[in-house]
């Protein structure tokens, strides 16, 4: 078994918010982050995944499928976006980096041809990351 | 769903890896530089990672804001700009990054809000050390 890891990197904006919470409550608990005008990151993206080697390529995937892939489900709808505005699954969940780590999981499960998807770890600043490996 | 989350901090200090049970042979043969009496410094980098279900109300597995003011007042306020042989923790023992590791992972363990997976402290950008919270049996002597 050998683990592969692949970086992608996309910029969005975003904002915390409760709607079920009064706007003070919301600045309360989510500080600057509640600034209803949105704010920015440049997010990487690191998409580990867990395979055998194939005897013939020495390949676990083929990286270059690997790439289009995470362009494909995830940059191209999330990057230059605002993602509380224009990704679906925010409409409904906040894009805290937890939960756009296990969005970005279920965009990529079972989308990735002879490996198992292991890690999903998702920069949102170089101090400070989230890890989701699919525990419910 | 259970999510993980690492948020980095950033201390300066200095030490001096030195151990009276040894003699200055001993602790200069076995530190080497590290032995030097006036003491050297570094930039620390603490890693730290705590896990729980992420709130649904929140989407956090804890406030980084509460976080933050933790490893402020225990962690900043505690080793930036010392020297780690002065303080408490190390007044027997050696201040390498192991032991920092270990009592930085203590120091963390009292958050309440998140389970502790990993302390991850580097000395510098070539030496890192990770303590999970395992209890090995320690060789040596005190």
């Amino acid at each position: 078994m050998i683990f592969l890891t692949r970086k992608a990197e996309f910029s969005s904006a975003h904002y915390y918010w409760n709607d079920t919470w009064s706007p003070e409550e919301n600045d309360r608990v989510f500080g600057k982050c509640a600034n209803r005008n949105g704010h920015g990151h440049n997010y990487t993206l690191e998409v580990t995944v867990a395979g055998a080697v194939d005897r013939t390529s020495g390949f676990v995937v083929d990286l270059k499928e690997l790439k289009d892939i995470l362009e494909r489900e995830i940059v191209s709808v999330y990057d230059h976006r605002h993602l509380n505005l224009e990704v679906p699954e925010f409409k409904t969940t906040i894009p805290t980096t937890e939960n756009i780590a296990i969005a970005i999981w279920q965009r990529l499960d079972n989308k990735i041809p002879h490996a198992k998807l292991h890690r999903v770890r998702v920069y949102e600043m170089p101090d400070l990351f989230a890890d989701y490996y699919g525990e419910r | 769903m259970k999510a993980h989350l690492s948020r980095r901090y950033h201390f300066s200090a200095s030490h001096r890896l030195h151990t009276e049970a040894y003699d200055s042979a001993q602790n200069r043969a076995v530190f080497g530089k590290c032995n030097n009496p006036h003491g050297h410094g570094h930039n620390y980098t603490v890693q730290v990672t705590l896990s729980g279900q992420v709130d649904p109300e929140t989407g956090m597995v804890c406030n980084l804001g509460d976080l933050d003011a933790f490893a402020q007042t225990n962690l900043i306020a505690r080793f930036d700009y010392t020297n780690l042989n002065t303080l408490d923790c190390f007044a027997n023992k050696v201040s390498t990054t192991e032991n920092l590791s270990i009592e930085i992972h203590r120091i963390f363990q009292a958050f309440p809000d998140a389970h502790l997976e990993r302390v991850h402290v580097e000395e510098t950008s070539n030496n890192s050390f990770d303590f999970t919270g395992e209890a090995t049996p320690a060789p040596g002597t005190l």
